[in-house]
């Protein structure tokens, strides 16, 4: 197999210049899945049969409870490629992957939290769904602060990388919780190996928000790695290049 | 239209989900250009740095 295409995501200005050039790829597709999601959910999706309107909330909640599992995990396995190849450019992917993923936890907690209140008559339960979720935005919060605390940059990101890749065996927990306990959150609807039980009118706007925050993701992850990159480059050539655009 | 807004009864719940999770949108836009902008001002300042130095 030919591998020039991982050693040459090891090259900071091959990183950079493929991050300004994917970064509108991402991005303007996003925001179309993201419009067309919304219209679909708030306007196109009829009301569920049990919860009327309030079941929109869905449209929010499941997107940013997706991103705060997938940019977890994305920020792991990145943060284990650091680890593992000693790759500058992976412990900057992982770095910029935190606070997009705490932010996401905090919207999925709150939506959570909004769409508890009328299904529930709570606002919040220490049930095992929602807590594994509160301690996914303690471990974001934690590599953030980690980071912040250490001052050199090589030791801060090994010892951050190792918080991130201990940490994931909370995502598993996270994704179980509601079939391992018996928690009030209901079952996974759409991500599961069966056929998903809504309707297209219901599916199709899930799907494009979900692809959407997804894409959104990825923009802001290329964003985001350029600065982590060029902080972590010293007196390199290629700098006095892009900064100079 | 009012009968959208009042989202069954449900726009006390509804309406705030919707404005945190653009909100954390938007920000999410804000927060990345801004940590981009700062690490290029701080790479000039090094480059003007050494430029000095040598």
């Amino acid at each position: 197999m030919d591998w020039t295409w991982f050693h040459k995501l090891a090259s900071p200005p091959h990183v950079y210049a493929l991050a300004v050039r994917l970064t509108p790829w991402f991005a303007w597709p996003a925001a179309l899945c993201i419009a067309a999601g919304l219209w679909g959910g708030l306007v196109l999706a009829p009301p569920d049969y049990q919860q009327g309107d309030g079941f929109r909330i869905l449209y929010v909640h499941a997107p940013s409870a997706w991103m705060s599992l997938m940019v977890y995990v994305t920020m792991a396995s990145a943060a284990a490629v650091g680890l593992i190849w000693r790759m500058k450019v992976a412990h900057a992917v992982a770095a910029s992957c935190a606070p997009i993923g705490a932010s996401f936890t905090f919207a999925a907690l709150v939506t959570g939290a909004l769409w508890g209140q009328p299904m529930w008559g709570t606002y919040w339960e220490w049930d095992p769904r929602l807590t594994s979720e509160l301690v996914l935005l303690f471990l974001y919060l934690g590599y953030m602060g980690l980071r912040a605390g250490i001052e050199d940059p090589q030791r801060a990101d090994r010892a951050s990388a190792v918080l991130a890749v201990v940490g994931v065996v909370n995502v598993p927990i996270i994704h179980y919780s509601v079939t391992w306990w018996n928690s009030l959150h209901q079952a996974p609807s759409v991500m599961r190996l069966a056929k998903p039980e809504m309707p297209p009118a219901m599916l199709v706007p899930l799907l494009l928000m979900l692809l959407g925050f997804t894409l959104f993701f990825v923009a802001l992850l290329l964003t985001r790695l350029r600065g982590e990159v060029l902080s972590r480059e010293r007196a390199a050539s290629w700098i006095r290049e892009v900064i100079r655009t | 239209m009012r009968a959208f807004f009042d989202m069954g009864g449900y726009a006390a719940f509804v309406w705030p989900a919707y404005a945190v999770t653009l909100a954390v949108v938007f920000l999410n836009i804000f927060w990345a250009r801004r940590a981009l902008a700062r690490s290029r001002q701080e790479a000039r300042r090094r480059l003007q740095m050494q430029g000095e130095a040598s």
